[in-house]
């Protein structure tokens, strides 16, 4: 498969001015994304997972090393509203990425960036509303939706931009658990469309629906596999600060009292096969 | 509670007014308080006033919503009427210790309370029947033959858009804020009024930090979607000039012309 992302050397550092030494959020990460695939990011607060999204689309630029989205730079000038077109972002916050006092002049405000006609507009904003079910609440005033309704509706205003990927910031912090699974749903729904997918989240349930996972720890990439081969490896998972989904903890406590639950196990829905059979 | 505080209130409807380009309607409503000012005899203010309850008839809009409106400012018209009154010279119709009241005065006050009130009531016909939205994008467009002067219509035009969309989620942070204070014993209801505004500091130093933090949010999240700028940008609800507009100009340009002509009655 052809990478769509690829992460060369990347060094991050926010500036402190001129007395302080910077410090540094991304320290030497190399990654190649494929094209169509589900990622999942996770990683202890502060290890660099916002950081290194922000220099995904540009955002932030690299401080060393370099960033290429479809073999685009995020260090051109010149590219950049295209690498941006290309490369989508929702944030945790759904609140604070809302433009408009109007559901659908929202979803409306990337594709009037990128000069689109208005006529192609209305019927990619309709397309994008339907497509996060949200197509009933087109005229409505954003502040007066429920968390997880604002969040689909900052999806679907990335969706407007047709990107090719779109990196999700911990889109399910600030949720109820109805308005995570809703947005979990949309996301795999996305991701079957074929846009590639890169989540970065806390909630380890959610990590493990992905087809790889990176673990992040002081800026720098620990482990990097699919989901069974990452919690096989429950002593270093643990080390590095993070939270076991409630079916390993139950795969493993299962596996301490003599029970031998196949290495190929590691979801619910898989369990669940194996306990009924 | 907070958070059904309505501004600019939109009074949504589907009447010929609401259907108007923005844009005719800030230029009618700039006329119209031009006009009011031109206006200086009687038959000129029935005028006015025959013709803005006729719009406001066709708008569809309550006349009992309209006055409404009128609250807030009530003091500001009591205000002008006395200070007209009283402090005019002329021909003398009533004299008692140091008050005296003469016709000259009496007339003036009368002409500016109703100057106001009809300025009030005609502005708010804009607010009403048009969308926040649609106004900021019609100041956008009559703003843009300014831009060769170096004036940013564009940008003023999204600084409207985005303060409309922020000012519900500001009301509710400092709903947040307040409760927060309020829950560790800090009290807002008593106390002189200097006592009451001075407790009010500790709220607008948290409020004025999380606008910073949402601003911040807000253009990472807005570059992230391609903004950059007017340049090249195209709108889904192009505001279009229709034919009703062509009647309503015409229609206001023979308002002006009857509204100078009775000047010379
Ligand atoms: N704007 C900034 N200025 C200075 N330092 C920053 C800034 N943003 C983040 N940092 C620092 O960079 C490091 C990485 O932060 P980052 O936000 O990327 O972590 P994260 O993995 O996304 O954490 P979280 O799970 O809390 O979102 C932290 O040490 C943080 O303090
Ligand atoms: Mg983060």
């Amino acid at each position: 498969m052809k990478s769509i992302i690829s992460v060369e050397n990347l060094i991050f550092e926010y500036p402190q001015g001129e007395e302080c030494e910077a410090i540094r959020a991304v320290d030497g990460v190399n990654l190649e994304i494929e094209e169509g695939s589900f990622v999942a990011i996770v990683g202890q607060n502060g290890s660099g997972k916002s950081s290194l999204a922000k220099n995904l689309n540009g955002l932030l630029v690299p401080t060393s090393g370099s960033v290429k989205v479809k073999g685009i730079d995020t260090k051109d000038d010149e590219t950049i509203w295209e690498l941006r077109q290309n490369i989508g972002m929702v944030f945790q916050n759904p609140d604070n990425q809302i433009v408009s006092s109007i559901v659908e002049d929202d979803v409306a405000f990337g594709p009037e960036n990128l000069g689109i006609n208005p006529l192609e507009i209305r019927d990619i904003v309709d397309e994008a509303l339907d497509s996060v079910w949200m197509g009933d609440y087109k005229k409505k005033a954003p502040h007066l939706l429920s968390g997880g309704q604002k969040q689909r509706i900052a999806i679907a205003g990335v969706i407007a931009m047709k990107p090719s990927c779109i990196v999700f910031d911990e889109p399910t912090a600030m949720l109820d658990p109805q308005g995570r699974r809703d947005v979990m749903k949309i996301i795999k729904e996305l991701n079957v469309e074929g846009i590639t997918i890169v989540l970065i989240t806390h909630f380890m349930e959610e990590a493990l629906q992905a087809e790889r996972i990176i673990v992040m720890e002081d800026g720098k990439i620990v482990m990097d596999d699919s989901p069974y081969k990452i919690f096989d490896n429950i002593e270093k998972v643990r080390a590095v600060g993070l939270e076991l989904p409630v079916i390993i903890k139950l795969i493993s406590e299962l596996r301490k009292n003599g029970i031998d639950v196949p290495k190929n196990i590691f979801d619910i829905e898989g369990m669940v096969n194996y306990i009924c059979q | 509670m907070i958070r059904d505080i309505t501004l600019g209130q939109y009074f949504p409807g589907n009447s010929k007014v609401h259907k108007l380009d923005a844009r005719t309607k800030i230029i009618a409503t700039i006329m119209f308080i031009v006009e009011l000012f031109i206006v200086n005899n009687f038959y000129g203010f029935a005028l006015a006033t025959a013709t803005m309850f006729m719009i406001i008839k066709v708008s569809k809009v309550p006349v009992r919503f309209m006055v409404k409106g009128l609250k807030p400012i009530f003091i500001i018209i009591i205000f002008t009427f006395v200070i007209n009154v009283f402090m005019v010279d002329g021909t003398i119709l009533f004299h008692w210790k140091f008050i005296t009241i003469s016709y000259e005065g009496l007339y003036r006050a009368f002409f500016m309370a109703a100057r106001l009130i009809l300025l009030i009531l005609g502005s708010s016909i804009l607010t009403l029947t048009t969308k926040p939205l649609s106004l900021t994008d019609g100041i956008e467009k009559l703003l843009r033959p300014l831009n060769k002067i170096g004036l940013p219509s564009h940008e003023i035009a999204m600084m409207m858009t985005i303060a409309l969309r922020f000012i519900p989620t500001l009301l509710e942070e400092t709903d947040k804020i307040m409760k927060a204070q309020q829950a560790r014993g800090a009290d807002f209801e008593s106390g002189s009024v200097i006592h009451r505004a001075k407790s009010l500091i500790p709220i607008l130093v948290p409020l004025f930090i999380s606008a910073f933090r949402i601003a911040q949010d807000l253009a990472m999240a807005m570059e992230a979607r391609c903004y950059k700028g007017g340049k090249g940008r195209t709108r889904m609800n192009e505001i279009k000039f229709t034919r009703s507009d062509i009647y309503a100009s015409v229609f206001l340009a023979a308002f002006l012309a009857m509204i100078i002509g009775t000047r010379y009655i």
